[in-house]
């Protein structure tokens, strides 16, 4: 369709210099990360390898998903916000395309060059290939987790973005959203046991770990498409109701 | 090609525009004329549908703007105030992204683009950076995208805006060209290019419509009566009294003098009574100098502060 082909060109020039400088930080972790365990591990269990390789890589990727949780934000703080502030949202809405169409194409950009930031992740696995011996599976399904993470991330983001015309306010709206699905599995003990089910259920990051783990379960799966759908819903639903008040 | 019934808007509790209705034709310019703050933008937007009409209908194109809203855009070519364009890409890769938008096939979208930036003059720019690029040459662009999709529609939102007088001519000269089969609405408050570029004109002001007609016939409906405008050589008062005296004239004003033996007149009469042969001739009797004599119009100026004024009170 058209609409995806909205221009994730624009979007890599704009937002290029935040994956540079997000990855660089994130880099830096992971590569610090990786060297500390290594080393670490490397002195205890010279045996078990593939455990090794699992502990590295496992911790790698949960903490990489805490640093997504941070970056996501900042990609997609623009993504609507921009638009407004500079006016041109006037000419995209006057185009030829249904809100639907526009909106998921400037979600498929994004999620674009958020996969191509985790992409660059790559190289890790296939270093620590050379010196052990990686059990493939938990890494794809950990990239697929991953993903799909940040599929929900990025449409919280859009959310936001579609609300303000202030890029930080959306940015920092997102950011708080997302921390609060990600703590609020915390409360499970303090609350009544059917809500801490729900509770429990409903954190963003507590669904990556299965997926860490190698393991792809459909709940954790549907959970993750479910919120993407929801919250995009809820951007063409907010987006409308803009129109109608004439914002 | 263009009817609007009744538009009405209110954003919270103001109100834009009330009960605007008026029509445009195939092949007709139409310029919309206010002051800042009439609502000439509203109607726009309504009509281009980028937000929907409190009450009221349109239609663009055939369409109804309110249901049928992706076909009225499937026809239609806007360019908002301002031209707001993405500074970061350059003339031709942000055409070859607007008619991807706005659905042209592939296989015809170089054509499209590279006919575009011809009928604009875009050729010398079409590589730069749209942020580089002057007021002028960023309108040029703006309405190049609107005309991507060869639209039957064309709605132009101050389209000279800001730009300098060589710039306003090389646009308005662009617009007269592309008139042809489309309907383009243009607003403005630059009242001369109205006269210039339009067929009808539309005043609007406080969100009502004040008049609706062709230049001339509102300058015919609001003159009143005719001016002359006269430079004599001679005694200023003994002037003054003789014109007073010629059958029709309604008053004689003095003017401001260049010299001392120079004096200017404006004398006005009723109706379009043509009275430049008797002042002639009663000046020539006197032996006095007859500089210049001309008949003064009402300008689309005047006719406009009239319009509005009286409106407001």
């Amino acid at each position: 369709m058209t609409a995806y082909f909205y221009s994730p060109i624009a979007y890599v020039v704009i937002t290029i210099f935040i994956i540079i400088s997000g990855y660089f930080f994130f880099n830096i972790m992971s590569y610090y990360n990786f060297v500390v365990f290594s080393v670490g591990m490397r002195a205890n269990e010279m045996g078990s390898q593939l455990n090794v390789v699992e502990l590295i890589l496992k911790p790698l990727y949960s903490n990489l998903a805490i640093v997504l949780l941070l970056i996501v934000p900042l990609l997609t703080m623009r993504l609507l916000s921009e638009e407004k502030k500079q006016g041109t949202a006037e000419l995209l809405f006057t185009y030829p395309i249904r809100d639907g169409e526009m909106i998921m194409g400037k979600f498929g950009a994004c999620l674009a060059v958020y996969a191509i930031m985790l992409a660059t992740t790559f190289v890790f696995p296939i270093m620590i290939n050379f010196f052990g011996f990686i059990e493939w599976g938990p890494v794809f399904s950990s990239y697929l987790g991953l993903l799909l993470m940040g599929s929900s991330f990025i449409s919280v983001g859009i959310l936001l973005s579609s609300t303000t015309e202030n890029q930080i306010v959306a940015a920092i709206g997102t950011f708080g959203i997302l921390m609060i699905l990600w703590v609020i599995d915390a409360s499970e003990r303090f609350v009544a046991p059917g809500l801490a089910v729900v509770l429990k259920d409903l954190s963003v990051i507590a669904h990556f770990d299965n997926f860490a783990k190698g393991v792809i379960d459909t709940r954790d799966l549907i959970f993750y498409l479910n919120f993407s759908f929801l919250f995009i819903f809820l951007t063409l639903r907010s987006i409308e109701s803009k129109k109608w008040r004439g914002a | 090609m263009i009817q609007a019934e009744n538009l009405t808007k209110f954003f919270g509790q103001t109100q834009a525009i009330s009960n605007v209705s008026f029509s445009a034709a195939k092949g007709e310019i139409l310029g919309f004329l206010g002051p800042n703050g009439a609502g000439k933008t509203t109607t726009m937007r309504l009509l281009s549908c980028f937000m929907p009409p409190t009450s009221g209908k349109a239609r663009v194109a055939g369409y109804c703007v309110m249901n049928d809203s992706l076909e009225v855009r499937k026809r239609l070519g806007y360019l908002p105030e301002n031209a707001p364009l993405y500074t970061h890409m350059t003339t031709r890769n942000y055409l070859h992204f607007v008619s991807e938008v706005k659905g042209i096939p592939a296989h015809e979208r170089s054509r499209k683009v590279e006919c575009v930036i011809g009928d604009c003059g875009l050729q010398e720019v079409s590589g730069r950076i749209i942020g580089v690029l002057s007021k002028g040459y960023r309108q040029r662009v703006g309405i190049a995208q609107a005309l991507l999709n060869d639209p039957e529609v064309l709605i132009l939102d101050e389209p000279t805006a800001g730009l300098d007088p060589k710039q306003i001519i090389e646009i308005r000269d662009l617009i007269k060209n592309l008139a042809g089969n489309r309907t383009i609405i243009l607003s403005t408050h630059i009242l001369p290019e109205v006269s210039m570029v339009c067929n009808r004109v539309i005043i609007i002001n406080d969100g009502i419509i004040v008049a609706k007609d062709t230049p001339d016939n509102l300058m015919d409906q609001l003159q009143k009566n005719t001016r002359i405008y006269l430079q004599v050589d001679g005694p200023k008062q003994k002037i003054f009294e003789q014109l007073g005296n010629i059958k029709g004239v309604d008053k004689v004003v003095n003017k401001e003098s260049t010299n001392d033996s120079v004096f200017s007149f404006m004398v006005e009469s009723k109706g379009d009574l043509d009275i430049r042969n008797a002042i002639a001739q009663k000046i020539v009797e006197n032996r006095w100098g007859l500089l210049e004599i001309r008949a003064v119009n009402m300008t689309l100026e005047d006719i406009f502060i009239k319009l509005v004024t009286t409106e407001s009170e």
